[in-house]
């Protein structure tokens, strides 16, 4: 038997290890300078491949000895494709590039790779503070980040488990493998870990009540994140798989499971593929398997991809859909911990409840209290999207308010806009107006205000968003994911949605509002599962908050926030319109644009989309197409009978400046 | 008639029964199943449904329901550029339905149907997961992020280059034989 101390690592544990640690050596050895590329699914959506093949090209063409290193994600969104170099004879400090494109790669990789120059205009900041370049910790986006569950992501290599070994993981599996489970679970406890995937039910009573069932028990690792809006489990996954796993085999031991599964959405090819190879390097390196690290422990993990449906996040959907059958989810009790799969007693946990999971058991449970709130300890991990400077993945100590988030971290609301509303919690969640900006973010107090913690997707919205609209979306995804099992989740959700598509068309009904309000209510009341119970939350809190929004809509028929389409239209303001000029005109994807008689444009309101290309289009010197609302408002100017030769028809403007 | 395509079909249907056996009959596996359908199709062909029920002793209708009840299964055969539009929070925010709107006049086809010289194909997605980059539209695996009606335009324009580019390439190419 090992002896019981927590810091002895096992023989197996030590060689690999010792492996890892070599490796790092021998790249430390080789030196040379090292390019990090973040290669997750977001990178490559910015072009973050064609800028690694830039390299690739340079580095051969040129004979560099510098190394590529892909890496996961880093959170930065807005400055993806993100580069680090770390260029260790320059006497620089590793340095932070923003969008770098294939052209910009080149370059650096010439001026900065083989002339020492890192091309100031073109950096980000630095990683470390120095005396050459200000330290991306200077900026609040980065220095107001508490990072935990994401410290390595964007610094390792999700493709090489050596990385992760050398980082120190793995080791909290070691230590756990040769402790009691219950021990574990009173860590977990101890810890106040809360399950994240939305509910914040506590993980360790979890365990407690799976650990206590009778039969063949199972684990699984639910990586269904199907909130629209929300991607930080993918970004996990693909930045850092292997501490998801640690946290699975850590889970399975405290349970007393031989047996784990991955459900993973099939819509995230590339987190499927990482999460696999992942699973069979740790297989290869005895770390999952028969006989774990050597202790006698056996864990076999399967991969298992879901197929598109957003309600198979709730637990007993998921169950449902593994077994192969439509994920309709079933009445709770009993719940999974003790009737799930297949009738064996499952526990679901989240991917950042498992990631965390090594953390605690390294650190103890003290250090994570230490973090966040009493009732909610610990960080949460946001995805901020919307009208925002600075979107992209923030982990932050829960009980931070959803001002510093929005304002201090992401940068506020971009080109001089005023704020007016965050949904939280995705379409679950509730839409908080900005009275509540002082609120702090946990999971009692989101919920208190209607809202909810959700999977952390959090969509700002500036004020020339239409609540109404944005309710109708939620609710139309949510109605078009409802497995239609509950009678008022089916119906009454597509109820919900006539009136309010009603509204946005600008046919609302005098009683249409308190309709909504008494509907929402019992489709609260009258369905099973999360889906339904949350679904009407983006409406009883926009009805809430923004109530004379709604008014507006049905009495003047005027959207305040330009947004539903029907109840706008765009006019051309010919005191400001340029002669002779033509921007809007080649843009109109519907030809609505016209020359008027005075060589000036005008819109045919009968053609126009109202997809606001000319907006863009029109040079901001003139600024001159305008949109109202509610839609008569707009000036009719005639559309001449015979077409107006445009400028740019006459030979001799063509290539006028 | 499309001979090719059919005798192609008809092929891979032959191949599917040997493929079905390596799947235990366990209905555990018909996702697995269906999902490996489609991986071969690229969507759901009918006879492939009562192959997949036959070989787990289940209802045809039981497998069809389960297939229905998930998005990613598709009972049509896509396009040869499949082109999805993002209609998460994020891209509806900044417009993802203008967006799907573009795509449609422009292919005068509606969402979840293909052209019929099966060039393209339409349809809406939930989330590809990079907000960041709204409006999103894949066309094919390839994202194509911060979408205007202008630039759908300009994609239409690049498919259609490369296209002529590739029947150049291999006009020079019979030439030079």
């Amino acid at each position: 038997m090992s002896p019981p101390d927590k810091r002895s690592r096992s023989a197996a544990y030590l060689a690999l290890q010792e492996t890892a640690l070599q490796e790092q050596e021998e790249h430390a050895e080789t030196g040379g300078p090292v390019i990090h590329i973040g290669l997750a699914t977001c990178g490559i959506a910015a072009g973050a491949l064609e800028t690694r093949h830039a390299f690739e090209q340079v580095l051969a063409e040129r004979k560099i000895p510098a190394r590529i290193h892909p890496v996961g994600c880093l959170g930065h969104c807005y400055a993806e494709p993100v580069v680090i170099i770390d260029h260790p004879d320059s006497g620089f400090p590793p340095i932070f590039y923003h969008e770098v494109t294939p052209g910009k790669a080149k370059m650096l990789a010439r001026l900065f790779l083989e002339e020492g120059d890192p091309r100031f205009e073109h950096v980000y900041g630095a990683m470390k503070p120095n005396d050459l370049i200000p330290s991306v910790m200077e900026f609040s986006r980065f220095s107001r980040e508490h990072r935990v569950v994401m410290e390595k992501c964007g610094r390792i290599d999700p493709g090489d488990l050596n990385e992760y070994i050398a980082e120190g993981g793995y080791r909290a599996l070691d230590a756990v493998l040769r402790m009691d489970p219950g021990q574990v679970i009173e860590t977990v406890t101890a810890s106040g870990l809360r399950g994240r995937g939305g509910a914040g039910f506590p993980t360790g009573l979890k365990w407690e009540r799976a650990r206590t069932a009778f039969g063949d028990k199972l684990v699984i690792c639910n990586a269904d994140e199907g909130d629209p809006g929300a991607y930080m489990d993918r970004a996990i996954i693909e930045s850092d798989p292997h501490q998801v796993l640690e946290g699975l085999a850590i889970c399975a031991h405290a349970a007393g499971a031989g047996e784990g599964g991955i459900y993973i959405r099939s819509e995230y090819p590339l987190a499927v593929r990482i999460i696999t190879r992942a699973v069979e390097q740790a297989r290869q390196a005895g770390l999952l398997g028969k006989n774990i690290l050597g202790s006698g422990i056996d864990l076999e993990v399967t991969v298992f991809q879901g197929s598109g449906a957003f309600v198979c996040g709730e637990e007993t959907g998921l169950i449902q859909s593994m077994e192969g059958r439509r994920g309709m989810p079933r009445h709770r009790p009993p719940y999974p911990v003790s009737r799930g799969f297949q009738g064996r007693p499952t526990v679901i946990n989240n991917v950042k409840t498992l990631a965390y999971l090594p953390l605690i058991l390294q650190r103890g449970a003290e250090w994570f209290r230490s973090l966040g709130t009493e009732h909610s300890p610990g960080t949460a991990v946001f995805s901020v999207v919307g009208d925002v400077v600075h979107p992209g993945l923030v982990e932050i100590p829960m009980g931070v308010t959803l001002r510093t988030l929005i304002f201090d971290i992401c940068g506020g609301i971009p080109k001089h806009k005023g704020f007016k509303a965050v949904q939280i919690g995705g379409p679950s969640g509730g839409c908080l107006p900005e009275s509540f900006l002082d609120i702090p973010i946990d999971f009692d107090s989101l919920t208190e205000a209607g809202a909810m913690m959700g999977s952390g997707g959090l969509v700002v919205m500036d004020e020339a968003t239409c609540v109404v609209n944005v309710s109708r979306y939620f609710l139309d995804f949510t109605q078009k994911e409802s497995c239609g099992k509950c009678t008022f989740c089916r119906i009454g959700a597509r109820h919900l949605l006539d009136i309010l598509t009603r509204i946005t068309c600008g046919n609302g009904r005098d009683g249409d509002l308190e309709q909504l309000e008494r509907l929402s209510r019992d489709i609260k009341q009258g369905s099973l599962c999360g889906l339904g119970r949350t679904a009407p939350n983006p409406i009883l809190t926009s009805l809430a908050y923004f109530r004379e929004e709604y008014e507006t809509h049905v009495q003047d028929g005027r959207c305040p926030g330009m947004m539903c389409r029907p109840l706008t239209a765009f006019y051309i303001d010919l005191e400001k319109c340029a002669r002779g000029c033509d921007a809007c005109a080649t843009c109109c994807p519907t030809d609505a644009v016209f020359t008027t008689s005075t060589r000036k444009k005008g819109i045919d309101l009968d053609t126009c989309v109202k997809c606001g290309e000319c907006v863009t289009a029109c040079p901001p010197e003139y600024d001159a197409v305008r949109r109202v609302s509610p839609a008569h408002l707009a000036p009719v100017v005639e559309r001449p009978a015979e077409p107006v030769e445009s400028a740019a028809d006459k030979p001799e403007n063509r290539e006028a400046p | 008639m499309d001979s090719e395509a059919g005798r192609e079909e008809a092929a891979l249907l032959n191949r599917l029964r040997t493929r079905l056996a390596d799947f235990e009959k366990d209905r555990a596996n018909l996702l697995s199943i269906l999902r490996m359908i489609q991986e071969t199709f690229s969507y759901i062909p009918e006879e492939a449904i009562y192959m997949a029920a036959d070989h787990l002793d289940l209802a045809p209708s039981e497998v069809y329901g389960v297939a229905t009840f998930y998005n990613q299964f598709k009972f049509n055969p896509p396009g040869k550029y499949p082109i999805k539009v993002c209609l998460g929070t994020a891209c509806h925010v900044k417009g993802g339905d203008i967006i799907l709107e573009n795509f449609e006049r422009k292919l005068d086809i509606r969402e979840g149907e293909t052209t019929p010289d099966r060039d393209f194909s339409l349809e809406r997605v939930a989330c590809v997961g990079c907000c960041a980059l709204a409006p999103v539209a894949l066309v094919g695996e390839a994202v194509h992020g911060h979408m205007a009606p202008s630039k759908v335009e300009g994609l239409f324009t690049r498919i259609q280059v490369e296209k002529e580019m590739a029947e150049r390439e291999k006009r020079r190419h019979e030439s030079a034989r």
